[in-house]
């Protein structure tokens, strides 16, 4: 239900342009007017964002503790686990981001006769997210080429690693074919086991279906409904340098994924797709664990009513000079 | 046990299938077995906490205040606002499901509003209806709710089915921890006057007499002395610790579980012993008579009102540091928060051991170290005289408590101390210990009597875990550094791995130490004969037989 409205709502997108661009000739709305509002709306809302979750403060230092602390001199502490430095948290974090440390650990629960329970390895989600926001980052950063007039260096090496198989023509990405195939896989798992889907909501399905969209709308246009990609760069030139122009015959193919594009950047910070920035203030993660050692401050702390010794020993004066205890009053 | 709680073979049939029915449209229903009894009205005035009534979970009416739809919406905002945690959290949770079979109670009950990531959508979906834009046009095709009556008693069903445990953050991509949601939804719920009494009668305890049992000062005071009268009968020395004592060089705190029933008890003696030996400069305090702090499972307000008598006891006893006692939540609450809310205690010094002459930097401005630290500091530098052989006719292994594991990282001090007191340990496995360890099931407040099946549903994955080791290496002993895991293991390896002991880890320190001018032992703390002893006696008997004859 839930995946099946989130597909129509992409299909729905693709049918937009299709007739605003073929039936309408709307291509200066959406080659030029969605983008910038697109990017306007992401910036803006990605910053508003993270704003808003800064000006929560971090009342209390609650890292959570994968490793041993760092106590005695003699005892080996987890200095990226459990970190108590800066740089240890640096380390954490840079883990967290860049190889999904804590996914790493996934393990898969199973229940056996006996009762005996077993944890098995389960790595998976891990390597199908790793493959799928890693290629997003790769391909991102190709799209370079459309948005500079000399294609700088590094995006030539990334475009040559990319397509090292060499095969077919124009060279396939292998990033093209893991980005499609993790998200096909992270579909199928939101659908095939149980628990996930009885989790996941319209807004898991979403992303997925904008995501494959943009993903098989690029390819198609890559590898098969060929356009006029001169035009692409020119349109996409035009965008950057606050000129934009609109050339004749690029194709709707491309309208469709700049589109999909389009919505997915507008959508971003109103979605938990923003956990892309929301991870580096997660305060389990990104805190030394060294709350002993150096005090941590909560900005909105106030008094609080005690229960205060000589309210105790008013109340049980008589007791404890029974019991030989020492009063402050006699 | 409790009556009616189902036995290990039919409890250990758990089917994970989700139900066909979406979870927004499976209303809660209140199990018996699966919650506890309400907070008592004269409990909840006590420490001033709103709408004191009694009242009974079971009940239709949990006789709500008016407008509650409104305080709970204004203490979500007023949250929010306070807690990035929580309004992060709420945020950005992508529903991968990672966390999910991680939670000792999905385990152990199968129930799908027990993974992790299903028990903070419940709050989840009420902050989107209520908080969010895409939320409010939306609704349910956004994941969103309005708050209800059947809404709120899901939460305080599922919200006190969850032991802070911090499992799930471990896993979670982001580090969402389940435990900072459960902890705002409890405050939420203490807004409305909805805890149980299992929590708040020890908070009502703790705020009046200084510790959760309601132990008064005298009580204390011949608690410990029934400890003294056995040490002596066992080791032929009189201790004679003291209490309120000013001037002391260090105050010990330790939970007042540990003063009031075994296994607990042994490790007090354990204390007591170990500090005699060394000649400790020591005092305890009957007014902060209390480590653990149940306040934390209501509000951080309580539990700050509640944690202030520690420093304020330090201060006005003059001593140097604090040493606490063998304990989760309090050390969750020591190491984390302490110093934060009832802070700085520029009044206390640098902890310095002084027997070693140890500095202990890393509790340098809390002022407080962890008796684990202290004596794997005190073994290290060969301080003590111990005999492991005394515990030979035990095969321990070690369960790390969740709130020193994954709040703190307390893994090798209590090993060490372990490998040199005892000479069979052997390792649960990789994946149930350590900051994997699995909940004993009863934390957060949750070791009550009449929720006796969530608790051994709960405790499932640990107790396997022990079952292993039992099975495979003999193992017949349970250490473990945490009060409430020393009462709540017990109940549960004699309901999951019978046959299989509870210790505090310096119950086995003090059966090893060999104490200057004891007499020859012949038992350990617990009155049992001590390995060897016994066939000695025997073989005396037969001598004398012998010889009689
Ligand atoms: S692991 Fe984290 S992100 Fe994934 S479902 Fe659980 S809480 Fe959400
Ligand atoms: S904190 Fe522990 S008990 Fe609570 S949801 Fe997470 S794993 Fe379960």
């Amino acid at each position: 239900m839930r995946a099946l409205f989130s597909f129509i709502v992409v299909i729905a997108l693709v049918a937009i342009v299709f007739v605003g661009v073929k039936g309408a000739n709307l291509e200066f709305l959406f080659g030029v007017i969605i983008p910038y509002a697109a990017l306007a709306t992401f910036i803006i809302g990605f910053i508003y964002r993270v704003v808003k979750w800064g000006r929560s403060p971090v009342p209390f230092h609650i890292p959570t503790t994968c490793g041993q602390q760092k106590t005695l001199p003699w005892i080996k502490d987890s200095k990226i686990e459990n970190p108590s430095t800066t740089a240890g948290v640096i380390a954490r974090m840079a883990l967290e981001v860049l190889v999904f440390r804590s996914l790493f650990r996934n393990l898969k629960t199973d229940l056996r006769e006996g009762p005996r329970l077993a944890y098995g390895s389960d790595k998976w989600l891990w390597l199908a997210g790793l493959a799928f926001h890693w290629s997003f980052l790769i391909i991102a950063f190709r799209h370079l080429r459309f948005f500079m007039q000399d294609v700088p260096v590094v995006v030539q090496w990334v475009e040559g690693l990319d397509s090292f198989l060499q095969i077919g023509a124009p060279l396939l990405y292998i990033t093209d074919v893991i980005i499609i195939t993790a998200v096909t896989y992270l579909f199928l798992r939101r659908v095939y086991i149980p628990q996930v889907r009885y989790i996941s909501l319209a807004a898991d399905y979403f992303p997925l279906f904008l995501i494959l969209g943009i993903a098989i709308s690029g390819v198609l246009m890559r590898y098969f409904i060929k356009v006029h990609v001169v035009g692409v760069k020119e349109l996409a030139m035009g965008l950057v340098s606050f000129n934009p122009t609109i050339p004749e015959g690029i194709g709707v193919i491309f309208y469709i994924h700049l589109f999909l594009i389009c919505v997915l950047f507008a959508y971003f910070p109103f979605s938990k797709l923003m956990h892309m920035g929301g991870v580096f203030l997660s305060p389990t993660r990104n805190l030394a664990n060294n709350s002993r050692m150096v005090r941590h401050v909560n900005p909105w702390n106030y008094p609080v009513k005690v229960h205060t010794y000589e309210e105790y020993e008013e109340e049980f004066r008589e007791k404890m000079k029974m019991a030989g205890l020492p009063v402050e009053k006699e | 046990m409790a009556k009616g709680t189902p036995k290990p073979d039919e409890l250990s049939r758990i089917d994970y299938t989700p139900p066909q029915k979406e979870w927004m449209d499976t209303p809660v229903k209140l199990k018996p077995g699966m919650y506890c009894w309400g907070a008592k009205a004269k409990n909840l005035q006590a420490v001033g906490f709103p709408n004191a009534r009694d009242w009974t979970p079971a009940d239709e009416d949990w006789k709500l205040p008016e407008n509650w739809e409104w305080t709970v919406l204004e203490g979500i905002y007023d949250r929010l606002k306070k807690y990035r945690s929580f309004q992060l959290f709420l945020d950005i949770c992508v529903r991968c499901g990672a966390c999910a079979d991680k939670c000792h109670f999905y385990i152990g009950s199968g129930d799908p509003k027990n993974m992790p990531v299903l028990r903070a959508e419940l709050l989840r979906s009420v902050y989107r209806r209520h908080f969010t834009f895409g939320g409010k046009l939306l609704g349910r095709i956004a994941g969103a709710r309005k708050l209800t009556l059947d809404v709120l008693k899901e939460w305080w069903y599922y919200f006190f089915q969850c032991t802070e445990c911090r499992r799930c953050s471990v896993f979670c991509p982001y580090g969402i921890d389940q435990a900072e949601i459960t902890m705002m939804g409890r405050e939420l719920l203490n807004l409305l006057g909805l805890n149980i009494d299992w929590i708040q009668g020890p908070v009502a305890n703790c705020y009046k007499k200084g510790n959760h049992l309601g132990l008064e000062p005298h009580t204390i005071m011949s608690n410990i002395e029934f400890m003294l009268d056995d040490i002596e009968s066992i080791t032929g020395i009189r201790i004679e610790p003291s209490f309120n004592r000013k001037g002391a060089e260090i105050l010990f705190v330790t939970p007042s579980g540990d003063l009031f029933a075994d296994p607990g008890t042994y490790t007090c003696m354990g204390y007591l012993m170990l500090f005699h030996e060394l000649g400790l400069d020591y005092t305890w305090s009957t007014y902060a008579s209390e480590g653990g702090n149940f306040g934390f499972f209501t509000t951080n307000e309580m539990a700050k009102r509640l944690n202030a008598k520690i420093y304020a006891e330090a201060k006005r006893l003059g001593v140097k540091w604090i040493l606490g006692g063998e304990c989760g939540h309090m050390w969750r609450v020591v190491h984390q928060y302490m110093d934060t809310w009832n802070g700085p205690a520029d009044f206390l010094e640098e902890p310095v051991s002084p027997i070693t002459g140890t500095k202990f930097e890393n509790a340098k401005t809390t002022k407080m170290v962890h008796i684990a630290e202290f004596t794997a500091d005190l073994i290290r530098h060969g301080k003590l005289n111990l005999d492991p052989s005394r515990n030979d006719h035990l095969k321990v292994t070690f369960h790390d408590s969740c709130n020193t594991s994954r709040g703190m990282g307390i893994f090798e001090e209590p090993r060490y101390i372990i490998k040199n007191v005892c000479n069979n340990f052997y390792e649960m496995p990789e994946n149930t210990i350590r900051e994997k360890t699995f909940c004993c099931g009863s934390g957060s407040g949750l070791n009550a009597g009449e929720n006796m099946e969530l608790r051994m549903r709960g405790g499932l994955p640990r107790a396997n875990a022990v079952k292993y080791v039992h099975e495979k290496y003999g193992v017949n002993m349970l250490a473990n550094i945490c009060a409430i895991d020393r009462a709540a293991l017990s109940t549960l390896m004699d309901y999951w791995v019978p046959g299989v002991g509870v210790t505090g880890v310096h119950e086995l320190v003090a059966n090893a130490l060999v104490m200057k001018g004891e007499k020859k032992r012949t038992t350990n703390l617990r009155g049992e004969p001590l390995p060897g002893v016994e066939e000695e006696e025997e073989e005396g008997k037969e001598e004398k037989e012998e010889q009689g004859g």
